[in-house]
């Protein structure tokens, strides 16, 4: 054996061996035990949410016809980490885009993020993405995401079926259920019932490779969540009256508001002009939203649920109620009638008919010099201290009818009309310097009164129902729910007794069917099958010709429907809204029309082309 | 008769046990690696697990049949063999198969097969057959040539394959030239080329030359014990260089300030040496040599680097050195392992329940990086039980080596024992990030038929020495 003077070097080397591994060791433990950074890191490598988008809710019309339903649409979406070179010049081709704006979209993508997908090109339709599919494989680190666009069955009612959009930022912020690109209703039905219709998002967890391709599902599945389909709701609305509305209304600017009285659900709401809700869908949606929106007649505007307008002369139905209940005017009342009505200096003219008139008579020909007198006689009455006390009474009425607030029905946007307080006139005047006669167009409907079609619809319907309506609503049936909203099955009592509605719904009775020369003033709604009873208005317009107005009901005895007809710049309420209300009220009672003169009359006028030419000569 | 009786009862079992769990385990988180659920069978010879299994199989006949040769055989022909590795390591460089970048294979069929890995075991026996020989000692310079020749030859021909992984295990001997009796001096002078190595990378040219000079000025000092002859030495520098960059300035002749110092030093040698003569200071021109032998090494070094090395090996090399981080760079595969390795925690995520391996975030999972598998599926747990199985394994070696009588089978098992040791260290230091990314296998874990073999063959060899200890003499 050789003499070894290096043996004590064999302890250097099991030393330096050893302390090799205390530091492996120390290591390891640091990374494995002692910091949480790499259980999260190995978490974010291979687990991948994808959100299950559930079809949205249908919705049918009160005959179960299917109005709205949902289409395949697919969002193109890029992962810019797996981007390799491709034929630009194509793609663009197939999808119909500039290269200028595929060339933003994926530096955006970039920007947002190399790892996660982000959308080149949103909602295409089925046809572009069978083209696309047969070329997918060209595109490396471009693929589809599946999703659903509204799909409409008529190009009708599309203020009340609203349409769905993207979210907005706000609400992606204050929401905890909608991420940044969900889609959510924005107006109409889709908007009020979203949280129905809209069904619950899911997902699906799973296991992906580092090529991002899935390996299988996280731990069994056990923290999926099946996406919850949305909930199906029946209209209310006749689809077939809300076409026959439309075509009334066409070339015409206003509104048909039409009620089941018995239900107070809504059979129809016009709103012209209007638009095609096909408009509003895929991919044209922002550049027809912005046409529309520049339109100068407005067709975006819900005129039903919107617009203000003075009620004129159908006013003289409310005033008569309450002249009765205040027991301020009597069946028996007459007043005479010689061109209008007179105090001092002030005159207030009416129409030319058979004079005197009582009560009856006094709505049959709407004398103006009758309420006048009517509604002197509410502010003068002797059991109040004031006018103040007398006018917050008579329109304590008024609220009773809906006026002045929101009815609150199931549609968004409902605005709240105007109605005048003391406190408008003791600004106006001062403090109790006002009397009768400052207030008394109030007695005919005109002066600062804003009622909207929809309230007036909803008035008419109380009258039908001689003292109460509910509320009015657009949906009648959420599917798989008992009963709709509590506050659509309550009645609103009228502060009137039905008595009285008695009386003045035979005034209407007469100012449609009374006997030619009797000074009946809506013999242009009669029916020859039907007794249909309603009132006629003419709202004085600043800007342009009166507006032709008509509310009334139907049939007289066992109301199925009360409606409230706009026609903007039209002239008298019996020129135009009164054969227009004739026309729904028969084709919703008969499905169909006996005197087709009647239709072709309302159908082929054109009252926009005139306001045209005036706005042309205002300029 | 009697000697084939004594192989079985004089094996050390504790060594082979060691061996054959590792073995166990290499193969199963091979297994878990690239398990999938199409190939569920361990024993599926399509798959990596069973092809494992054969060249397990196969490792263990060529164990038996190294235990039944005659312990003289391996020092007998310890130069024999490595010739013989060395020419196929010539004949792939020229004629071999490219895989990964690396011409390092033989190809017989679907049996690919790496000479590389062969030659370190003929280097380590021809490492011990030399410093085992009568009359050599590591105190002469013909015998450090004589180990160069051995050591580096196979080296540089694995590393002109491109396989600077492999090329490094070499370095491994240096641990066995230590044990040798390797001088102080040697070694100081090692780990001083090292040090310029690295500075070469890290710094400006210009730094270095500045540090190599300062220190041939102390050295000077160290030698001389005479303040006197460093500010004169320094003086002349001072002057040559201030004469030498007035000429560069008054000529514009725009030579970098590198070359103008250059030329001042060998300028200013030249005094020093007349002066050395002169005066009879001791040992100048062998301080001069080392000094400009510094300045060549450090200018190689970056011409070769900037010229020679692919862009990977440079990346690799720059996030080392802590030059460049780019998490998404070369950064990257370290950075996924150790997520693979830290999402284990203490107790692992469970056998096949791994999710960064299998998924391929981690390269290489089932070669290099498998190390990366045990960390994540049997956590800190599993970690410390295999790094105690190595070290089991490694004490023992040093110990079988120790109580050798012949100093071939104690230098050999010291060759064996370093070859380890370093793949130990550099595959599992890479994996948690602590040392740069080099391609080498953790050996008897890793995927591999060469791998397992060589090891195999390696260790068993030793083995065999060490049941015929006894009867040796010399
Ligand atoms: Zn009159």
């Amino acid at each position: 054996m050789a003499l070894d003077t290096y043996a004590v070097r064999r302890n250097i080397i099991a030393f330096l061996i050893v302390l090799v591994a205390l530091i492996f060791l120390v290591k390891l433990f640091l990374i494995q035990v002692v910091s949480s950074d790499y259980t999260p890191a190995a978490t974010n490598n291979v687990v991948r949410r994808i959100t299950q988008y559930p079809a949205r809710g249908l919705i049918y019309d009160r005959d179960g016809e299917l109005l709205v339903y949902n289409q395949a649409a697919y969002d193109i979406m890029v992962n810019p980490r797996h981007l390799q070179a491709f034929d630009t010049t194509e793609l663009c081709n197939l999808l119909n885009i500039e290269k200028q704006y595929l060339s933003q979209k994926l530096q955006a993508a970039k920007a947002y993020s190399r790892y996660k997908p982000s959308v080149v090109l949103k909602l295409v339709s089925a046809e572009t993405y069978a083209r696309l599919q047969e070329q997918m494989y060209q595109f490396p680190g471009f693929f589809v995401q599946p999703r659903t666009v509204r799909k409409y069955k008529y190009s009708s009612a599309a203020h009340l079926l609203g349409y769905v959009g993207e979210v907005s930022d706000k609400l992606v912020d204050t929401s905890s259920y909608y991420k940044s690109g969900d889609y959510v209703g924005v107006s109409g039905m889709e908007k009020s019932y979203e949280p129905v219709l809209r069904g619950e998002k899911g997902v699906k967890i799973y296991l992906v490779d580092v090529h991002n391709r899935i390996k299988g599902s996280y731990q069994d599945g056990q923290y999926d969540k099946e996406a919850q389909v949305g909930t199906n709701i029946v209209s209310s609305i006749d689809m077939d009256l809300q076409r026959y509305g439309e075509k009334l209304m066409k070339n015409k600017i206003g509104s048909i508001v039409a009620i089941e009285p018995s239900s107070g659900e809504i059979l129809a709401m016009v709103s012209s002009p209007g638009y095609d809700p096909a408009l509003l869908v895929g991919r044209p949606r922002s550049k027809n939203y912005q046409k529309l929106k520049n339109d100068t007649l407005k067709p975006l505007f819900n005129r039903g649920l919107m617009a203000r307008y003075p009620p004129g002369s159908t006013f003289k139905v409310i005033n008569a109620l309450i002249g009765r209940q205040e027991e301020v005017v009597f069946p028996s009342t007459t007043y005479s009638c010689h061109g209008g009505f007179y105090s001092g200096n002030f005159h207030m003219g009416c129409h030319n008919h058979p004079s005197p008139v009582d009560f009856i008579e006094s709505i049959q020909v709407s004398c103006n010099t009758y309420y006048a007198n009517v509604f002197k006689r509410i502010m003068q009455d002797d059991q109040f201290a004031s006018i103040s006390q007398a006018f917050t009474n008579w329109k304590g009425y008024l609220e009773s009818f809906g006026f002045g607030h929101k009815l609150n029905v199931d549609l968004p946007n409902e605005v709240s009309g105007f109605l005048p307080g003391v406190d408008y006139y003791n600004r106006y005047y001062g403090k109790d310097r006002w009397g009768y006669l400052n207030v008394i167009s109030l007695a005919i409907g005109q002066g600062e009164l804003g009622i909207t079609p929809l309230q007036m619809a909803n008035m008419t319907s109380a009258v039908a129902n001689r003292g109460y309506y509910y509320t009015p609503h657009v949906v009648r049936e959420v599917k798989g729910e008992q009963r709709i909203d509590a506050r659509f099955r309550e009645k609103n009592q009228i502060m009137i007794d039905s008595t009285y509605f008695e009386e003045v719904i035979r005034g209407m009775e007469l100012a449609v069917n009374g006997p030619p020369g009797s000074g009946s003033t809506a013999r242009t709604a009669r029916l020859d099958s039907i007794t249909v009873c309603g009132k006629t208005g003419t709202a004085q317009n600043p800007h342009g010709k009166d507006h032709s107005i008509f509310i009334a009901f139907a049939p007289k005895e066992d109301p199925q429907i009360a409606l409230a007809v706009y026609f903007e710049n039209g002239g008298f309420g019996a020129t135009w809204a009164a054969p227009a209300a004739k026309l729904m009220i028969e084709k919703y009672l008969t499905g169909s029309i006996s005197v087709q003169w009647w239709e072709d009359y309302v159908v082929e006028a054109n009252l926009i082309k005139h306001r045209k030419e005036e706005d042309e000569t205002q300029d | 008769m009697k000697r084939r009786i004594n192989v079985w009862t004089n094996i050390d079992w504790l060594t082979v046990v060691l061996y054959l769990i590792l073995v166990f385990l290499g193969w199963i988180n091979i297994y878990s690696a690239v398990y999938n659920e199409e190939h569920q069978s361990i024993f599926d010879f399509t798959q990596r697990y069973g092809k494992q299994m054969i060249w397990i199989v196969a490792a263990f006949v060529i164990a038996i049949f190294i235990m039944i040769i005659d312990s003289n055989f391996y020092s007998f022909f310890a130069y024999f063999l490595h010739f013989v590795i060395l020419f196929l390591l010539i004949f792939v460089t020229l004629f071999g198969t490219e895989i990964h970048g690396s011409r390092a294979w033989l190809e017989f069929g679907n049996v690919r097969f790496q000479p590389a890995e062969f030659a370190k075991i003929t280097t380590a026996l021809a490492l011990a057959r030399y410093l085992s020989s009568q009359n050599v000692s590591l105190k002469s310079f013909r015998t450090y040539l004589w180990v160069a020749t051995i050591v580096l030859l196979p080296a540089t021909i694995i590393l002109l394959q491109n396989d600077a992984g492999s090329a490094l295990v070499f370095f491994a001997f240096v641990l066995v030239l230590y044990r040798q009796g390797l001088s102080f001096g040697v070694l100081l002078f090692g780990f001083y080329v090292i040090a310029l190595f690295v500075l070469a990378l890290v710094l400006e040219k210009l730094f270095v030359i500045f540090g190599t000079i300062g220190l041939a000025l102390i050295v000077l000092w160290i030698l001389n014990k005479r303040f006197k002859y460093v500010m004169v030495s320094a003086l002349i520098l001072a002057g040559s260089g201030g004469l030498f960059y007035g000429i560069d300035h008054f000529f514009h002749l725009n030579v970098p300030m590198y070359f103008i110092i250059l030329g001042a030093l060998v300028f200013s040698s030249i005094f020093y040496l007349i002066m050395a003569y002169w005066y009879k200071i001791p040992k100048v021109a062998l301080l001069l040599l080392l000094l400009f032998g510094s300045i060549g090494l450090t200018y190689s070094v970056d011409h070769v680097f900037n010229n020679f090395l692919g862009s990977h090996q440079q990346k690799r090399i720059n996030q080392l050195l802590g030059l460049s981080s780019d998490p998404l760079g070369a950064g990257y595969n370290v950075n996924q392992s150790k997520i693979a390795i830290g999402s284990g925690q203490l107790t692992g995520k469970g056998f096949l329940n791994g999710t960064q391996t299998k998924y391929n975030f981690v390269p290489e999972q089932s070669t290099d990086f498998i190390f990366c598998t045990i960390g994540e599926e049997w956590g800190f747990i599993g970690s410390f039980v295999l790094i105690g199985l190595f070290i089991a394994l490694m004490l023992r070696l040093l110990f079988l080596a120790e109580r050798q009588r012949s100093t071939f089978s104690r230098i050999y098992g010291y060759g064996v024992l370093s070859v380890l040791f370093f793949h130990f260290v550099i595959n599992i230091g890479m994996t948690i990030g602590l040392v740069p990314v080099i391609g080498i296998p953790l050996p008897f874990i890793s995927y591999g038929g060469s791998s397992l073999w060589a090891f195999t063959i390696m260790l068993f060899i030793f083995i065999r020495l060490d049941v015929s200890r006894l009867k040796v003499l010399r």
